[in-house]
């Protein structure tokens, strides 16, 4: 059983749902987010999500976009990025899932960052264009070395494509709230949990929801119907706003913990 | 045929977008293929593009520019005499009837030059549908004019700041847009760029230019062109005069890329001679990219071609060797737009003059039984500004 599948059960038995919080390599600093890692697990984080910057992110809405600028700046790298989960893994087994955009893995080479990427201790791979028919030579190498591959699944998505989502998703399915990019919204989008019930009858393998999952009221009202929620542009607006802070790392692990406390 | 089923040419193309837009893709390809086969539909299409775009244009033996440069006999696809002055509107009027027939009412756009933008608002004011377009600021700053135009057709200007503030950064908020309004909203897209199965539709839609010159000069010439010259940028200019003539093996395609200052100095717009295969836009193709896979900031004096990717379609003539690349720096257009003002009067689009100017180099070395075709895509009002600024004027 590898990490995500067992942070799964593990959830389940609890009966709570798995919190995902997402932030971006090296925003502002790659010290920084080695520290926000640990912390969040520490604050209640079942899973993090790393998102490595690319420069055209049309799936992410203003505040994702501007955390890849402050990390860009210093040019951080899909290599700077499983260097930072190999010393992750020195302090920590928490499930750890690399979401970006296909051009930096197929730039890297699918097969390489693969077998990096599992080495180092990279649990799953979720590229936001990236949909399940483009996918062969990523899912060819990600099977053979058990590396998960997530996909995405939207309002749009028609039941049969539904099923092939689910089917080639391994770890968990992303299922994404709303029509549109990701970003902080006050409400939930109408009908999701109608979408999520539906989700559920396909599939046996867990579902996470994301794109628009800002506060702990959104995460209570989806946690009878999913097994994740994924939480991103809003942990980011904290870091946003603390960045001169010296107390950073702990403002997010606060937040993180209000937002554990509704899983 | 090209492409695939899955929208391939080869290993180029395909469909690297968001799961939200899947479906979308799915539905525009089968409504395009359906209106394809039908004759009501390509009729109406006809009856715009006579009637309402002033097709066919003509094919203009540019006598004086062929004894300037005493070589080959040049002649000019006058595609600057369509209404709103480009190549553009021959997509815009077959995707904005596309649109009415899906049912949608809105459409966005992005645009570069403008000329896009413009042929957008032109077409939705005709077809009664809502629409907005997204621009970088860069280029609202040097196209004012196109700017005002589109407004002036009862279209939104949507200035874009992210990125490098260009024709990049527009499509990457349209496609935002779309992510998000997907349900009522067509994203009519400028060129043979993006997923499947835009660089084929538009291709097709441009297909005309072509088609119309492969008859003109058949009739002017009793024979085929030994070479078609056009620019590159996203390519649905060069695409539309080149695909009719994909069989014609002996009819050599030229594909001019925009050099900006030099392609040593890294600053262009030259993604088939410096670029490296990547995806971008929901397509996989050549692309200016650094060592990380991020994309790099490119620069042309001509806006249109200020764009680090290209259509997946050059990309495979690329790689079959069934086009040529060559790159034209800014300086060159520049001269070109020039030559071409003062032999012929006639002012070409900054883009267009990239193809101008290869040729000015190509035709004195060929003989004067040889025949080019300059797909002159634009007129050059719009670059009135630029051409002064270049030239030191103050207007």
């Amino acid at each position: 059983m590898n990490r995500i599948e067992a942070k799964f059960k593990e959830v389940k038995k609890k009966k709570r749902v798995a919190l995902i919080p997402f932030i971006t390599v090296g925003d502002p600093n790659l010290e920084t987010t080695e520290a926000l890692v640990p912390e969040m697990e520490r604050r209640g984080a079942d899973i993090v999500e790393l998102g490595v910057p690319f420069s055209d992110p049309i799936a992410d809405g203003p505040t994702i976009q501007e955390a890849d600028i402050r990390s860009l700046k210093h040019r951080t790298s899909l290599k700077d990025a499983l260097d930072l989960v190999k010393e992750l893994r020195k302090k920590t087994e928490i499930p750890l899932v690399l979401m970006t955009y296909y051009n930096l893995l197929y730039n890297y080479g699918i097969e390489r960052f693969v077998t990096q990427a599992k080495g180092n201790g990279v649990d799953g791979v979720i590229a936001a264009d990236l949909p399940v028919e483009e996918a062969s030579e990523l899912k060819r190498y990600a099977r053979r070395s058990n590396l998960d591959t997530i996909f995405l699944a939207s309002p749009t998505s028609p039941p049969q494509r539904l099923k092939l989502i689910a089917k080639e998703s391994k770890g968990f399915i992303y299922y994404v709230s709303l029509t549109g990019v990701t970003g902080v919204r006050k409400k939930l989008a109408e009908g999701l949990v109608f979408s999520l019930k539906r989700l559920k009858r396909l599939t046996e393998k867990p579902i996470a929801v994301g794109f628009g999952i800002s506060k702990p009221e959104h995460i209570r009202k989806i946690k009878r119907y999913a097994d994740g929620a994924v939480v991103g542009s809003a942990i980011i607006s904290v870091i946003g706003k603390n960045l001169k802070s010296k107390d950073l790392v702990q403002k997010v692990g606060d937040f993180v913990q209000r937002l554990a406390q509704a899983c | 045929m090209l492409p695939n089923r899955r929208g391939y040419f080869g290993e180029f193309g395909g469909r690297f977008v968001p799961e939200t837009l899947m479906n979308a893709l799915e539905e525009l390809e089968q409504a395009y293929s359906s209106a394809k086969r039908d004759g009501r539909f390509q009729k109406e299409l006809k009856y715009y593009l006579s009637q309402y775009a002033g097709r066919p244009t003509p094919l203009y033996f540019a006598q004086k520019l062929t004894k300037k440069l005493g070589g080959a006999r040049i002649y000019l696809k006058r595609e600057d005499l369509c209404h709103t002055g480009a190549h553009k509107i021959n997509n815009t009027l077959g995707q904005g009837l596309l649109t009415k027939r899906m049912g949608k009412k809105r459409v966005i756009a992005e645009t570069g030059a403008g000329q896009h933008g413009v042929a957008t608002a032109v077409a939705a004011a005709l077809l009664g549908l809502e629409c907005e377009v997204y621009m970088g600021t860069e280029d609202i700053k040097r196209q004012s004019l196109n700017v005002f135009r589109m407004k002036l057709l009862g279209s939104k200007v949507i200035p874009v700041k992210s990125g490098f503030r260009t024709l990049k950064d527009a499509i990457n908020e349209a496609l935002r847009d779309w992510v998000t309004n997907i349900r009522i909203t067509h994203y009519l897209l400028g060129s043979t760029v993006g997923p499947h199965p835009y660089p084929v539709m538009v291709r097709d839609f441009q297909s005309i230019i072509g088609k119309e010159t492969k008859e003109q000069i058949l009739k002017q010439e009793g024979r085929l062109p030994d070479y078609l010259v056009a620019c590159v940028g996203g390519g649905s200019n060069s695409l539309g005069l080149f695909h009719p003539f994909y069989r014609d093996k002996r009819v050599k395609f030229i594909g001019v890329e925009a050099a900006g200052r030099g392609i040593k100095t890294g600053k262009h717009s030259s993604p088939l001679l410096a670029g490296s295969i990547g995806v971008l836009h929901g397509s996989k193709s050549y692309l200016l990219q650094d060592r990380d896979g991020q994309i790099k900031e490119t620069h042309s004096i001509a806006p249109g071609l200020d764009y680090p990717g290209v259509g997946p379609e050059h990309s495979f003539y690329k790689r079959t060797g069934r086009a040529k690349y060559v790159p034209i720096t800014d300086k060159e257009a520049l001269k070109a737009f020039l030559l071409l003002a003062q032999t012929e009067g006639i002012t070409p689009a900054l883009e267009s003059a990239h193809a101008l100017a290869y040729v000015a180099k190509l035709a004195p070395k060929l003989s004067k039984n040889r025949v080019i075709i300059i797909n002159l895509s634009g007129r050059g009002d719009k670059d009135v500004h630029i051409v002064a600024q270049a030239l030191g004027v103050k207007l």
